[in-house]
């Protein structure tokens, strides 16, 4: 029994929903860390669903190379939180509001 | 695979090189701001030479790794462009490094990164290198807005634009892996053949559709600029110069290659799309920035209208809307990186010196380089005989000849507002007088008035006499949409 495409496609559909959802909605910045993760993931998923669809290798491959960008910009953003932390003492996002339009 | 490390010589050549000062910065400490700013725009110069020497040895037409690398008139000019633009902001930097007081090693070493991932997007023909030299580009760029980790505003700057650049890059990705589905390639000549042999289905439209949106992010357009002028206010203002014109021409780089290129089947799609979102970004970049009162937003303001209008050539399509897109970026490349110059000598203590009023009376106290600025302003403008105006005469002249007649007059209008905030700049500079007890005064900094002054007479040249660079724009642009 194999699963169906659509399954895949449903499922990385949700994931990304979630995802978008987290960074828009949460006020911590490891919680919108977790959803940029997330968003990340719903694509990788969906790749290789539509990969093994098609019957190549390309989008494997191509998903490595989203899974190393994905682990460069958690460090990136971990260090970012880092940094804020230690001049704010909070990593809550609705604290940077020095600069309002 | 000779031949295809050849075509990457340069890239290959400029990553290495960064390291080098990535490290040379660690062994020698704060004090060596001269050596490293030296070596890095020699780095940049060597890149140049390489590239050049790379591009005689190898075939335009050529396709390198399988297919996913071009090396191609359209990649040589933006490469070339990139390498200016980078050598521009290093130079720029110098003084300013030093005045704040923060080591330039990484700092330098970053953004020769950040142009090696905007040089591999305008080579890429393949989604996944595109991908890939977006987010070197992206993640160098977050890191550089919160170089200045001593300022609160630095790192609001950078969170900010972290957060909003990595979701468009989720979006990004999800609507490639749509149209990835939906077609089976993520190469973009193979991508435009499959698009016009078959009928393509919604999931292809609704990842065109995302990744147009995470491209409009890229551009800071309309709607998706709300991170613009925060992230250009708190950043160190070299890479607020860096930002406005280098990621931004490689994210038009890279929208031209993937929508006129690749996308070009789905046209009636996606046209009226971009096209909305162009007017949008027109009116509500030049509208918001006449509000403003701090001059860094300002110009973030200005540099959201002004992608606008360059996505007016985008629409425009065709060679001759390529052409003027190339053209304009190196016209606003020079003209921004200039204004930004003149900012940066006015930023006398620390965030201090930004707001308009600050410019009061300049003329007469420093009057070169209030004439300086008032070439740029004019360019931004687009008045003649200055660049600007040459640049938005052949964007709008393509986009008439294509036939988007509603387009040019929203853009033609929306310049005759953009007038009111950048002559406010120079009335305040040539008919007001300071009155505060302490007026602005500039800082000496040689190598950012040598800049100003590079940039002043790149925008006289080109508003004078733009026949040569027009020529080059238009012997570039040949290769992108018919791949």
């Amino acid at each position: 029994m194999t699963v169906p495409i659509s399954h895949f496609v449903t499922f990385a559909a949700v994931l990304f929903a979630i995802g978008a959802a987290g960074v828009l909605l949460r006020r911590s910045g490891i919680s919108i860390l977790l959803g940029i993760e997330l968003m990340l993931n719903a694509a990788n998923l969906a790749l290789v669903a539509f990969g093994r669809q098609h019957g190549q290798l390309d989008a494997q491959v191509f998903v490595f190379f989203v899974m190393a960008v994905a682990a460069a910009e958690v460090a990136v953003g971990l260090a970012l939180l880092v940094a804020i932390f230690r001049k704010q003492r909070s990593i809550d996002v609705d604290r940077l509001n020095v600069m309002r339009w | 695979m000779r031949a295809d490390l050849i075509a990457l010589l340069p890239e290959l050549m400029l990553a290495t090189l960064a390291m080098a000062v990535l490290l040379a910065g660690l062994a020698s400490g704060k004090a060596r701001h001269g050596l490293l700013g030296a070596g890095a725009v020699l780095a940049l110069a060597a890149t140049g030479v390489t590239l050049w020497l790379a591009a005689g040895a190898t075939d335009p037409g050529a396709h390198f790794f399988s297919g996913m690398f071009v090396l191609d008139h359209f990649a040589i000019f933006f490469k070339a462009l990139f390498l200016l633009t980078a050598a521009l902001v290093v130079l720029l930097s110098h003084d300013y490094l030093k005045r704040n007081d923060y080591r330039p090693g990484e700092y330098l070493a970053l953004v020769m990164f950040a142009t090696v991932g905007m040089m591999t997007m305008a080579s890429g023909v393949n989604l996944a290198v595109i991908y890939v030299g977006l987010e070197l580009m992206a993640l160098s760029t977050y890191i550089l807005a919160g170089y200045f980790r001593r300022e609160v505003k630095s790192h609001e700057a950078a969170a900010k634009y972290f957060v909003l650049g990595a979701m468009s890059s989720g979006i990004l990705l999800y609507g490639l892996s749509l149209i990835y589905g939906a077609t089976g390639t993520l190469d973009l000549a193979t991508l435009a053949r499959v698009l016009a042999s078959a009928k393509p289905g919604p999931s292809a439209l609704v990842g065109v559709a995302l990744l147009a949106c995470g491209f409009l992010f890229k551009v800071a357009a309309v709607p998706f600029h709300v991170w613009t002028p925060d992230v250009y206010e708190g950043a160190p203002t070299p890479i607020t110069a860096f930002m406005s014109v280098g990621p931004k021409a490689a994210a038009f780089a890279m929208f031209l290659r993937v929508f006129i290129g690749g996308l070009a089947p789905l046209a009636a799609s996606w046209i009226w799309l971009v096209g909305v979102a162009a007017a949008l970004t027109m009116i509500w970049g030049n509208v918001a920035a006449l509000t403003q009162d701090n001059v860094k937003r300002m110009l973030a303001y200005s540099s959201i209208a002004h992608a606008g209008y360059a996505l007016v050539g985008l629409v425009a399509g065709g060679p001759a809307g390529v052409n003027s897109v190339l053209f304009y970026m190196l016209v606003y490349t020079v003209t921004n990186i200039g204004a930004f110059g003149f900012v940066i000598l006015l930023e006398s203590r620390g965030y201090a010196g930004e707001t308009v009023a600050d410019y009061a009376g300049l003329a007469r106290r420093h009057p070169a380089a209030a004439f300086g600025m008032l070439l740029f302003m004019l360019s931004l403008g687009g008045i003649p005989p200055t660049a600007g105006f040459m640049g938005k005469l052949y964007l709008f002249a393509a986009a008439v000849n294509a036939g988007y007649v509603w387009l040019v007059v929203v853009a033609v209008l929306m310049s005759a507002v953009s007038l009111y905030y950048y002559l406010r700049i120079v009335l305040q500079m040539y008919l007001r007088e300071g009155d505060g007890a302490e007026p602005a005064t500039l800082v000496a900094a040689p190598w950012t008035e040598r800049v100003i002054w590079a940039c002043g007479v790149a925008v006289l040249v080109i508003g004078l006499l733009p026949a040569p660079f027009l020529a080059a724009a238009r012997a570039m642009a040949g290769a992108v949409g018919l791949l």
